[in-house]
């Protein structure tokens, strides 16, 4: 089945990413949305938090549905992952992360994901993280709202920090369906190359 | 000769005592929430007005924005 499953990943692809565990931050428009793509691409086992539940208003961005509202998002998303792969290993916590807890609920990822919403959010754990874990990377998402300009949307690598987004655009400005899931897919796609052991990402 | 530091790419001259915060300011980076880095580590905010920029130190400034 898991090979089935695999089956038109990239060589070299599957191995490395079913023996890893990545971390992610938040499960909002861009947690959901990396969990899902880290999964189809075969990532072993993931570590998911958020303590928010599921209300009409998340389901024009994030990876949910009509029958979602109400739910945990922890819940909800751990079940679609599931669809997907019943054989991947998702341990979630229905939770507030903060700097104390963080690095001890996250003590054995290969990879950390920021997948908050809000810059105050992001600032902490950066910090928290590099702090704790330098040698371990993290990829945060950062200024991925609006429309239109997708050439702004790109990755920018400063050794164990890799931020993804244009670095410029405000929450204030909306949020666009297709816009979240670019910069949603360029973390995942950060944390694939990481594992891959790729120089270029 | 005077020396210099790098902000964000761009070429500051460096003065002897120079802190993050005092960088920050000479750059208008009023931003509230920034990520400093010096040669590559990262620098709490808690502590930048007391972290001292060695001549020559290559600075990255995040600005960091909402959304997800």
């Amino acid at each position: 089945m898991q090979s089935e499953l695999f089956e038109r990943n990239v060589p070299g692809m599957t191995e490395k990413l079913q023996a890893a565990t990545v971390g992610i931050a938040g499960c909002g428009g861009l947690g959901s949305n990396i969990a899902v793509a880290l999964v189809r691409a075969g990532v072993g086992r993931l570590i998911i938090s958020d303590f928010d539940v599921i209300e009409a208003s998340n389901l024009n961005r994030q990876h949910y549905f009509q029958k979602d509202i109400g739910r945990f998002k922890v819940e909800a998303l751990t079940d679609h992952l599931l669809a997907i792969n019943p054989e991947v290993k998702i341990i979630a916590h229905n939770l507030k992360l903060d700097s104390e807890n963080t690095p001890k609920l996250y003590s054995h990822v290969d990879i950390m994901v920021e997948a908050f919403d809000k810059a105050e959010s992001k600032q902490w754990l950066i910090e928290t993280w590099l702090s704790v874990y330098p040698d371990i990377c993290i990829v945060c998402g950062n200024g991925l709202s609006g429309v239109g300009d997708t050439a702004s949307l790109k990755l920018r690598r400063l050794d164990n920090l890799v931020i993804c987004g244009d670095g410029l655009t405000e929450m204030t400005e909306g949020l666009c369906s297709a816009r979240v899931a670019i910069a949603a897919n360029m973390e995942a796609h950060a944390v694939i190359g990481l594992l891959m052991g790729l120089e270029e990402l | 000769m005077s020396q210099t530091i790098t902000v964000n790419g761009d070429l500051l001259e460096w003065t002897e005592g120079m802190s993050v915060s005092d960088v920050l300011a000479l750059k208008k980076y009023t931003f509230k929430m920034l990520v400093v880095k010096i040669d590559g580590q990262l620098i709490k905010k808690a502590i930048w007005p007391e972290t001292v920029i060695p001549a020559g130190a290559t600075v990255q400034v995040i600005h960091l924005m909402s959304g997800g």
